[in-house]
């Protein structure tokens, strides 16, 4: 009777046990999901504003002081509030058409970056007295919030309210094209050697050994070797697409390289045999049978390698690729930046709009991964092969 | 740089003209067939007069390029647009006329291809070289202006005054630079060392419960979910740690009195462990995966609850594939540049608070390297010298990491 007692109370305390321990295996989960919900909340909790613009509604006055101070060309009540970007077209826009002269023009015009903070209800500098008159242009229907297509359509600026990730978007094009102009066709030969080709010796295990070891080398020392070897020896333009490149280029390599030897593995060797059973040489067996039945292998690996290397920011930064680019480059040799290293320059800004430019550039970056990762998701599911 | 355009347009012209070269080759060699019977087939022979006609030349730009970035003697240009001319007109002359019946083209295509294979699995090899030559030189450099020793043991990294030196006006009532890295690694390591306590119990719990409790359709669901949070690139994680976490925690500990710099080491800490859960996690799985079915089978045949059977049957067999899944998750950590560089501070303060800023490698690697600096001073080539120890302790890390998991696969098979 004791010894059964005992026992029940053991066996009590074994299972509290059990669910403490399945407590803590399912809060770790939950835990992690939080931290992720969290995440994406807080950015997009941040960025979703800059994808709207605040304008103003002003007569627009041309006239011989407005070539002088601009910004006389305005309402004086909104003189203030006006973007620098906008007056200072407007010296230019009357040496370029002189017949504007003595004209007057009623115009919706971009609001300076504190204005529009100050609009979506953002903390701002703006003093009592200012916010008041802001407060009397809305209610006036002087003062809108629009679609921000200068955003999508302009590249950075030091004025907040137009900053724009366009150029950073096509310096990211220019990169991610040299990645893998350069990488795919290496990585895939080197694969299809190293698996169909090289017999088993001390070199071959070398290049294997080398290659998983790159793939865990830190990205910034990838970053070191770009800046000493392409751009000090021979000679790369600094911040160019093709240094940013060709650094991402040698790091994407052992991702392509892995993911297509597995996708070669993959495929039986009664396929080989078949080949060959037909006359087909070694090369001939790989080109026309391997590689076609290794592509969806391969592509995937290729899309998740090219994810990665548009994530990218150390090694870019080495290289110099952080510059401050407001024009679209104009070839792969021209001093760019990218998406992510946008990110990073407006993230030390020190106006507070471009904290909602920054979070907004993420949201970008992160939608174009996510589309890019189900891209590689959904290939894998639809033309994967089960051997 | 070699004049880049006339390198971008020979390259773009080749390829019309390997075009050209093939279907004059493979028409050649397909008037052949008509009379005698062919060695191989007649595209071989395309092949063949593609390779003789693109081959040198391509070749001789290669050597010229390398010969003009190494300095070694400059080409003019018009005389390699010559010898580049001759060169292809004359590959593809000889190509034709080698043409025959009996001409091997296949063998020597296939051989020529599995050459070029060779070639560019060598270019992983070459990476490695540039990688280690390229720190080392440079790091050597920085060491003997440095002196290894001071660089190892100094107590001390202030390296701001050193391009004064640089230039010329070194005593201007400056300090003196110093390079001594102790509070560099120091801090490396304790932000290192909290990424690590967030992920190791996180993602050693998630792997244990996903493979001993889940069900199939919540493994299927989670796993990839988790997997989200290493695919977020690292400057995105920078920003949330330096704009989100770090204010959250200085307000935090701001509540209960005490007072935490905005640089500290805990937020870039935490969001870095965020980061790696997946890692711990996903290899974790693996390596619990791994353990037999039979080992699992005969504990909950002893009546051994299922968390009884984790602890002490699952995770003794799978410690050195979990050992191995945390050194790679700290060579990570060590590695990662983004998050840092935006969080943690720059001075290199020798603490062990964690409310307080501290320094890592990669943030000085990052730091001496964007300014604008002459390269040769001691500020710039630091970043060598602290590259150099950053790549020797992950390569070791990854190396153990390596050998660990190869001797526990080996056990279980």
């Amino acid at each position: 009777m004791e010894s059964s007692v005992i026992n029940e109370r053991r066996k009590q305390k074994r299972l509290a046990r059990e669910r403490r321990f399945r407590f803590y295996g399912i809060s770790a989960i939950v835990l992690a999901i939080s931290f992720l919900v969290f995440f994406f909340t807080d950015i997009i909790r941040k960025g979703y504003k800059a994808f709207a613009v605040t304008e103003i509604r002003s007569e627009i006055v041309y006239s011989g002081d407005a070539m002088e101070i601009p910004q006389l060309a305005f309402q004086e009540d909104v003189r203030e509030f006006v973007s620098y970007s906008v007056a200072r077209m407007i010296p230019s826009d009357l040496e370029r058409d002189p017949s504007l002269m003595g004209k007057s023009v009623v115009k919706w015009v971009t609001a300076s970056d504190e204005v529009d903070q100050y609009a979506k209800g953002s903390v701002t500098r703006l003093d009592q007295d200012e916010q008041r008159m802001i407060d009397d242009l809305k209610r006036q229907g002087r003062l809108r919030l629009s679609f921000n297509t200068q955003f999508f359509a302009g590249g950075d600026s030091k004025l907040a309210e137009v900053a724009g990730i366009f150029s950073a978007v096509v310096g990211s094009l220019y990169v991610i094209a040299l990645t893998v102009l350069f990488s795919v066709p290496i990585g895939v030969m080197s694969a299809l050697y190293l698996q169909e080709f090289a017999p088993d010796n001390f070199l071959t295990r070398l290049i294997e050994v080398n290659i998983s070891n790159l793939a865990a080398i830190p990205s910034i020392i990838f970053g070191l070797l770009g800046l000493s070897i392409f751009i000090n020896f021979f000679g790369v333009p600094r911040s160019s697409a093709l240094a940013g490149g060709l650094t991402l280029a040698l790091m994407t390599l052992p991702v392509i390289i892995i993911s297509t030897r597995a996708s070669l593995g993959a495929v039986p060797d009664s396929i080989r045999h078949g080949a060959y059973a037909v006359g087909t040489s070694k090369l001939q067996m790989v080109l026309h049978h391997l590689l076609p039945l290794s592509m969806p292998g391969i592509t995937t690996g290729t899309i998740i390698g090219v994810a990665r290397a548009l994530g990218e920011t150390a090694p870019l930064l080495i290289v110099g690729m952080m510059a401050y680019i407001p024009d679209v480059p104009s070839g792969i040799t021209e001093a760019a930046t990218v998406l992510p290293a946008q990110i990073y320059t407006w993230s030390s800004a020190s106006q507070r709009a471009f904290v909602e430019k920054t979070a907004a550039g993420i949201m970008v970056l992160l939608v174009v991964m996510l589309l890019l990762n189900a891209t590689a998701i959904w290939l894998r599911r639809k033309y994967e092969i089960k051997w | 740089m070699l004049d880049s355009t006339l390198v971008y347009g020979f390259l773009a012209g080749l390829l019309p003209l390997s075009w050209i070269a093939y279907r004059i080759g493979r028409g050649k060699a397909a008037g052949f067939e008509k009379t005698a019977a062919l060695h191989s087939r007649p595209e071989m022979h395309g092949w063949y007069v593609v390779a003789t006609t693109a081959l040198p030349s391509m070749l001789a730009l290669l050597i010229s390029l390398l010969l003009h970035a190494s300095k070694i003697r400059e080409v003019p240009s018009t005389v390699l647009i010559a010898a580049l001319f001759v060169l292809t007109a004359g590959g593809f002359y000889l190509g034709v006329r080698a043409l025959s019946p009996t001409l091997r083209a296949r063998n020597r295509v296939e051989t020529l291809a599995e050459w070029l294979l060779i070639a560019a699995s060598f270019v992983s090899i070459l990476t490695t070289v540039g990688i280690v030559l390229s720190i080392v030189f440079e790091a050597v450099h920085f060491f003997q202006l440095v002196g290894f020793w001071n660089f190892l043991t100094g107590t001390s990294w202030n390296p701001d005054t050193a391009f004064l030196e640089g230039a010329g006006r070194s005593g201007e009532e400056s300090a003196k630079p110093e390079f001594g890295s102790v509070p560099v690694f120091a801090g490396t390591f304790l932000i290192t060392f909290i990424a690590l306590a967030v992920a190791v119990p996180i993602g050693l719990f998630s792997a244990i419960y996903l493979s001993e409790y889940a069900s199939y359709s919540f493994r299927q669901i989670v796993k990839p979910v988790l997997e989200i949070l290493a695919g977020i690139p690292t400057v995105v994680y920078g920003f949330f740690a330096a704009i989100t976490v770090s204010p959250l925690i200085v307000e935090i500990v701001g509540f209960f009195g005490a007072e935490a710099s905005y640089t500290n080491a805990l937020s870039p800490g935490i969001v870095m462990g965020i980061m790696i859960i997946p890692l711990v996690s996903s290899l974790s799985d693996d390596v619990i995966n791994s353990v037999p079915q039979s080992l699992r089978e005969g504990s909950l045949a002893l009546g051994m609850t299922v968390s009884e059977t984790a602890k002490k049957v699952i995770l003794p067999a799978a410690l050195p594939g979990i050992v191995a899944a945390v050194l790679l998750a700290m060579s990570r950590a060590i590695g990662e540049t983004m998050i840092v560089v935006m969080a943690a501070g720059l001075d290199a303060n020798l603490t062990l608070n964690p409310l307080e800023g501290v320094t890592t490698v990669t943030v000085r690697i990052v730091d001496s390297l964007t300014g604008d600096q002459e390269f040769d001073s001691p500020a710039t080539l630091s970043a060598y010298g602290l590259g150099f120890v950053l790549l020797v302790v992950t390569l070791v890390l990854n190396v153990v990491s390596s050998v660990v998991v190869r001797r526990f696969r080996e056990r279980y098979e």
